[in-house]
């Protein structure tokens, strides 16, 4: 069947199964790449992709769930880079291998967009959904603090 | 100033008397090929540009194109490397764009392995940018009719200091090319670095926080199927039959084919099963669960971790083969302490699990793209496993999403070239986590048994250690009936302990998984053990943990185990140029210590552990702070890093491969398990098989570098193994407890 929605910005239209996998749908059919398979089970946090503005597990979202919403992938999230999440990443070179980055940069902007300057335990609780085996955490909480400096 | 004489290959070859690892040095000086064009070329983006070596290329465009031969994983050696290069080359660094090498023997060692990147590399890479440097400042030489050695190489030009002419690297290419090689190259003094020892930024981090970068899995080529296969839960076991009918009904289902039977030894051979190839991922993943399968589970199908486990703690419970052997190990002693030590079976777990694209032409040659820690040893068994020339395979290297040793072996990748080959089209092999974590190659299981003797006085006259762990060598070769003298030299027989009898033994351990390495090797268990022990031992003598531990490694000496009848590698160096020395172990120990405030008073409930070890040539001391509360809740706190490995290229990859190895090594020392029933691993994803989180990460990771001039020693590994045992040293400080098992949450902490 085709699903329509709107992926970054754009109008699609996807003729996928509708119990596929939003991050299926995503990677192998709109050739997005930049969001990551790393369980399909809704633990690791790597597939995070903002559907109407909500961080959600796209490896455990049937694509139909899409229909009508609107799609933002890390693709999508900027033109240039340059949203405070991504720029105070790079500033503190938070990436070792980057595989996961992509999930936890789109978690950090859903959490940014609900709490401007989060706490530790917000961070913590926002955060814990998204594994990096590399063990970037203490970064990437730093980050997160600099970005909503920036922002505020 | 150092200085590097230009050897032929062929003095190379009579020197070494081999053509095969160290063949590096005689083609990075006695030949000037073009690099590989990938993709986009680089004579796409200039009209002309010269290759001093096979790592450098400079185009008329001013721009240097530097290769980089070893893959990227996280520890952040496409930057790194390029530091080296560049710094030599007096490259300015924004004209430096770098390009990932294909696997090709060209370009010298590529097996990203070991911590071996910087510390087996440094000199060839100073090599690469100084020879270049030089090929630069001959061209403007000869440009100008002016001697050489009155030029002068210096931000991306040369300059002549007597007629004030300067000429750029873009300007001198049209002059260079053709010329011949520098007969040798003078490196820079290290006060005249300017990259080396800088903390660059990395230079994906724009791909890595945009979505851009591209990894194994992320490869798409015209017309791909996407396969998924499912494998005999058992290693070595066969399909005896299997019916493909639902499968093949699943929309987007294109084709089911039956893998080629594993091998005994594995190696890196195909692993079996049955493939189902679709469309896209889903298809492929919702076809394979419509599979049914007969499976003869073969040789391994009742391997039980339980039963296991029983029969090697007795194995290390009894006398095995001597590896090392100082003094009388057995002579009466005032009193004695004895313990065993287990730690599981774990996987490496790449947040990418293994993945590869290939397609094979109509020509039977092979194009490949994976994420491979070892693209020489991949294109090798491409190779083989399609029967063709390796010179017919191109393996093309992505990033890696992390590798942790996982994709040093690529049994993957053999997968994807083959099920190309039998299907026509490109093909995407992807494993799944369930995949990633029960058709590994695991990290050994381990058992090991400690015993010291104590005078009256408390001091540690006698050390008796067993090992007893399947080895990796059974992966490779048959009969192979328990570990071997490389991997006891990892983290055993370099043992720092000032202790007048020593002996060390292994003890037999049949394997029935793949064993394999991950990220530090045997010196995960053996440091565990070890640093636990002496932590005990502390104890026992009523000592304190940090200046018994001190005591213990003695006063500053270096160890040649080879003088205590031990065959050790040292990491396939030299002790001469790469000492095993017990100094720089006490200076990170002390460091630690201090950097943690040890002696200070603590929270109730809270308790400081210690532990240092040296691996990949390179010594780490960790101090953990941890609190554990009545139900067994265990925090830790701040973990405290110094490490000692040499010279460092990038302080900052190094302070991050440190707060990854605290994370890495918190992970395995609370969660990481693997067990199997049938043959099989039980666990399958994060649920079962747990990883560290940002709730569970402390709220700091401490890390210091220590200054040092000497050569460069490993950095990827050496953090993780003092992580565990500094963290159940801590735990017995807060409760009092003493743990000799891993992972904690087995012993009702979580």
């Amino acid at each position: 069947m085709a699903i329509e929605f709107e992926l970054n910005g754009e109008s699609v239209s996807l003729d996928v199964d509708a119990a596929m996998p939003l991050l299926w749908a995503i990677r192998d059919v709109a050739g997005l790449t930049g969001t990551k398979y790393g369980c399909g089970k809704a633990l690791c946090g790597s597939c995070t992709v903002h559907v109407d503005g909500q961080p959600m597990r796209s490896c455990v979202v049937p694509a139909s769930v899409a229909e009508g919403a609107k799609v933002t992938t890390i693709e999508g999230l900027t033109e240039d880079g340059d949203h405070p999440v991504q720029v105070a990443w790079r500033e503190l070179n938070v990436a070792q291998c980057g595989y996961c980055q992509s999930g936890q940069i789109m978690s950090a902007v859903a959490l940014l967009e609900r709490i401007p300057n989060p706490s530790d335990a917000d961070i913590d609780e926002a955060m814990s959904g998204n594994i990096c085996r590399c063990g970037t955490y203490t970064r990437i909480r730093k980050a997160i603090h600099r970005a909503a400096g920036e922002k505020s | 100033m150092s200085e590097l004489r230009k050897i032929s290959r062929r003095e190379f070859m009579k020197r070494t008397g081999k053509a095969g690892g160290g063949l590096v040095f005689a083609l990075t000086f006695a030949t000037a090929c073009q690099p590989d064009e990938l993709t986009v070329g680089p004579a796409a983006k200039a009209s002309s540009s010269v290759a001093p070596n096979v790592y450098v290329n400079i185009r008329n465009d001013g721009i240097v194109e530097i290769y980089c031969h070893r893959s990227e994983m996280g520890q952040g050696i496409r930057t790194s490397l390029p530091q080296v290069i560049a710094d030599e080359l007096e490259a300015d660094w924004d004209k430096v764009e770098v390009i990932q090498a294909i696997g090709h023997e060209k370009y010298g060692d590529q097996n990203t392995d070991g911590s071996t990147s910087i510390r087996n590399h440094f000199d060839l890479l100073r090599n690469a940018g100084a020879t270049a440097r030089d090929m630069m400042i001959a061209a403007a030489a000869t440009m100008w009719a002016v001697p050489a050695d009155e030029c002068v190489a210096r931000g991306h030009a040369v300059h002549h200091e007597g007629s004030g002419k300067s000429a750029s690297y873009g300007e001198l290419v049209e002059t260079a090319d053709g010329m011949p090689q520098p007969e040798s190259a003078t490196f820079k003094a290290r006060e005249d670095y300017r990259y080396i020892g800088k903390p660059m930024d990395t230079i994906d981090g724009l791909d890595f926080t945009t979505g851009r970068a591209m990894y194994g899995t992320d490869t798409v080529l015209p017309n791909m199927l996407y396969a998924s296969i499912e494998r005999c839960p058992a290693v070595g076991g066969t399909v005896t039959s299997f019916d493909d009918t639902a499968a093949r009904a699943v929309t987007g289902v294109v084709d089911v084919i039956k893998m080629p039977e594993p091998t005994s030894p594995p190696v890196f051979n195909i692993l079996g099963g049955v493939a189902v190839l679709a469309s896209n991922t889903w298809s492929a993943t919702e076809g394979r669960n419509a599979l049914e399968i007969e499976w003869d589970r073969g040789a391994n199908g009742e391997h039980e971790s339980k039963a296991y486990r029983e029969a090697l703690v007795a194995s290390a419970s009894a006398p095995g083969t001597t590896a090392l052997a100082r003094g009388d190990a057995d002579i009466d002693t005032h009193s004695q302490h004895e313990a065993v030590y287990y730690t599981p079976y774990l996987a490496q777990a790449p947040m990418e699990p293994p993945a590869a694209a290939a397609i094979v032409n109509d020509d039977g040659s092979c194009e490949v793209w994976a994420s491979t820690q070892d693209p020489q040893t991949a294109r090798a068994t491409v190779a083989a496993t399609l029967g063709i020339d390796k010179e017919q395979v191109t393996m093309n290297v992505t990033l890696l999403g992390g590798g942790f040793g996982r994709k040093s072996k690529p049994d993957f990748i053999a997968e994807a070239a083959w099920l190309a080959r039998e299907t026509g089209r490109p093909v995407m092999v992807a494993w799944s986590r369930e995949d990633d974590i029960r058709h590994g190659y695991f990290h050994s299981v381990a058992a090991q048994y400690f015993r010291a003797g104590m005078d009256a006085d408390g001091t540690t006259q006698s050390w008796l250690q067993r090992s007893s762990f399947p080895s990796i060598s059974s992966t490779f070769a048959p009969g192979v009936t328990g570990p071997s003298d490389n991997e006891l030299s990892l983290g055993a027989l370099d043992a720092p302990w000032n202790v007048p009898n020593m002996r060390i033994e292994t003890c037999d351990a049949e394997a029935h998984l793949r064993i394999g390495w991950l990220r530090s090797v045997c010196n995960v268990f053996h440091a565990f053990g070890a640093c636990g022990f002496v932590d005990e031992l502390a104890h026992v003598k009523g000592k304190d943990p940090k200046d018994h531990l001190l005591e213990i490694i003695g006063p500053a000496r270096k160890i040649d185990p080879a003088n205590d009848d031990a065959k050790y590698g040292n990491y396939g160096h030299e002790l001469a140029k790469h000492p095993v020395d017990t100094g720089r172990l006490s200076a990170v120990a002390a460091k630690a210590a201090d950097m943690a405030g040890w002696g200070r008073k603590l929270a109730e409930g809270h308790g400081l552990g210690i532990a240092a070890h040296r691996s990949f040539l390179s010594y780490v001391a960790v101090v953990a702070e941890v609190s554990v509360d009545e139900e067994g809740k265990l925090v830790v706190h701040e973990l405290w890093l110094a490490i000692d490995a040499g010279t460092v290229v990038n302080p900052d990859r190094v302070h991050s491969q440190l707060e990854g190895a605290g994370i890495f090594g918190m992970s395995l020392a609370m969660h990481g398990e693997l067990t199997t029933k049938n043959g099989a691993v039980v666990e399958g994803n994060f649920d079962s098989y747990p990883m560290i989180r940002m709730n569970e990460s402390p709220a700091e990771i401490h890390t210091h570098i220590m200054e040092s001039d000497a050569p460069p020693g490993g950095v990827g590994e050496p953090g993780v193994p003092p992580v565990a045992p500094a963290i159940v040293n801590a735990y017995f400080a807060a409760s009092g407890k003493r743990i000799r098992e891993l992972p904690l949450r087995n012993a009702g902490l979580t």
